[in-house]
């Protein structure tokens, strides 16, 4: 409010602040901002608070009737939850490790080697994204299936001998997830590495710079905001994970998104599962945070 | 000596690329093969290829209904968050206003955001204040998710739009409408077009959420993950190749549609 003040020349009129409000809410900004707002405020924020309320409910109670406890939040510390808990960010960044080396070859092919044929490598690229991760993590089911999988088919018929399942374990689980979140990694490094203007390369290269420094000195800073995108995205998701660990992973892994919903469905202890809930919104939401307060998204938007 | 080098690289990075795709295509391609298996248990290499369990899944009731909700939510997804969108975008890259950078960061928090988390949430807050969950209601979470994507996407083609062509239209005499209707909405089309498309793609594959908000009414995605997790049946890889099929046509469709556009408008100039 006070900027407004401030631009104003001296000898005009001061506005009220009433008045200064009005303005900034009739800005086309604001104006257009608003149906996406609404669809925030109903939708997200709505939701969050009604998560954080009833997590200081009684055990097994599903309305508000005025009893507030932080038991669940001292059940959640005392006893095991921690385990999942160290499952679910583990094997997110375990994801993100592996999207992000698998990607990045790829991403720089797209970027910067690829030319023309760069687009329709693209759309080949985002067809899986399209196809639901059940039915791909279903695909990954046939292939592994013990004795009748195509893996284990191939094998059999060509070599002669019997494999055992690779299904069931936690090996599998990782991959199911790098394969389903592996696009969120790829576009936005992509996007990122884009940005690395060509001359700034060839002039470090000039400058006898070999091809780490490049990567290093170069590449990776201007790159950095589209990684960091890519790497957030992969990671939240991943930590939001069901399918995978479900599907491919069989009953020895148990991640936070199971326990969650456990609490919600088997157990019917509403206010259980959404303390669980809050710790992990507590948890990726502090790193979203500290990412997007870092991030110009104009200038990797692509802004003039 | 270095273009040698460079070739090598740039060598290395496309069969790289060729591997990472068909690491992604592989599962896809098992399960169409796996449509085609004629026994009740899946075995490789199949003993017989039929077409039985297309067949069985078509003239099942339940394909259909299950489609017409995925059909419904997804298309009512596209259309609503096109329009949220289109003005987020607006207020998102157009405009410069006081707030836009708080406005950007939290429009965004959505979508960073565990999906199955957000998807009880939204459990929790329709039963709190009275919506029974049905489709309609997974149409509102699915749109939570998917407005501020279709948002980025559309502010990167409002980013690239040259405000100056309004401004002339202004000047040659034209009013709001004729502006918007003639000069602002042409220019950002194609945003509009990939947004559309990638709203009713990712509401048709969306499981997380879903789940948790469609009550009794089911989509494509639900019904395989619950036969999943009870084990094989041998309409799931029929039902899972079906949804692949529609992605595939959707998705190609689109992207002559998109090079036909494109060449007809370089024709005009």
């Amino acid at each position: 409010m006070s900027t407004i003040i401030d631009k104003t020349p001296p000898l005009l009129p001061q506005p009220t602040a009433l008045q200064s409000f009005g303005l900034w809410l009739r800005q086309p900004g604001f104006l257009t901002s608003m149906p996406i707002l609404i669809l925030f405020l109903a939708g997200f924020v709505g939701p969050l608070v009604i998560v954080l309320g009833f997590s200081f409910l009684p055990e097994r109670t599903f309305g508000f009737h005025g009893e507030w406890t932080v038991e669940n939040y001292v059940h959640i510390l005392t006893e095991s939850y921690y385990i999942s808990f160290l499952w679910s960010f583990g094997l997110a960044t375990a994801t993100v490790a592996c999207c992000l080396l698998i990607s990045y070859p790829v991403s720089y092919g797209l970027a910067k080697v690829f030319g023309r044929w760069a687009a329709p490598i693209m759309l080949l690229l985002v067809i899986p994204l399209f196809v639901s991760e059940n039915v791909r993590l279903f695909g990954w089911y046939i292939l592994l299936l013990k004795g009748g999988g195509i893996f284990a088919g191939i094998t059999k018929e060509l070599f002669g001998f019997n494999t055992g399942t690779m299904l069931y374990s936690n090996g599998t689980t990782l991959l199911g997830m790098v394969y389903v979140y592996l696009p969120y990694t790829l576009f936005p490094t992509t996007l990122g590495l884009s940005l690395v203007p060509r001359d700034q390369v060839d002039a470090a290269g000039d400058l006898g710079a070999n091809r780490f420094q490049i990567f290093r000195e170069v590449e990776l800073p201007v790159a950095m905001p589209g990684i960091l995108i890519g790497s957030l995205l992969t990671f939240v998701l991943a930590v939001g994970a069901i399918s995978e660990a479900k599907v491919l992973g069989g009953a020895n892994t148990v991640v936070i998104s199971h326990s969650i919903q456990h609490e919600f469905t088997y157990a019917q202890n509403w206010p259980l599962g959404s303390s669980i809930s809050m710790f992990a919104i507590l948890i990726t939401g502090v790193l979203v945070v500290y990412v997007m307060h870092r991030l110009d998204l104009d200038r990797l938007l692509g802004r003039r | 000596m270095e273009d040698r080098k460079k070739r090598w690289v740039h060598a290395l990075i496309g069969v790289w690329t060729a591997v990472v795709l068909l690491f992604f295509f592989l599962p896809i391609a098992a399960v169409i093969i796996s449509s085609f298996s004629k026994s009740r248990y899946f075995r490789f290499p199949m003993k017989e290829w039929s077409f039985k369990w297309y067949d069985e899944t078509i003239n099942a009731n339940l394909t259909e209904n299950l489609h017409l909700t995925s059909l419904y939510v997804a298309g009512c997804v596209a259309l609503i968050a096109l329009v949220l969108g289109f003005f987020g975008a607006l207020a998102f890259a157009r405009y410069d206003w006081k707030g836009r950078i708080l406005y950007q960061r939290l429009i965004m928090l959505p979508v960073f955001f565990p999906q199955a988390v957000l998807g009880l949430a939204l459990l929790l807050w329709f039963t709190y204040i009275g919506v029974l969950p049905t489709w309609e209601a997974a149409v509102f979470a699915h749109l939570v998710w998917i407005a501020p994507i279709v948002t980025l996407v559309i502010s990167i083609q409002v980013y690239g739009f040259d405000v100056s062509q309004e401004e002339a239209a202004y000047d040659l005499g034209a009013n709001r409408w004729q502006v918007f209707w003639e000069v602002t909405l042409p220019a950002l089309a194609p945003g509009l077009f990939s947004g559309g498309l990638f709203a009713f793609l990712l509401s048709w594959g969306n499981f997380p959420l879903s789940t948790y908000t469609t009550g009794a009414d089911s989509t494509v995605t639900e019904w395989l993950y619950t036969k999943m997790s009870s084990g094989y049946t041998p309409m799931i890889p029929t039902m899972g190749a079906f949804s692949v099929y529609g992605s595939v046509i959707i998705l190609f469709a689109a992207y002559i549609f998109l090079v036909a556009h494109r060449r007809r408008a370089a024709k005009r100039l």
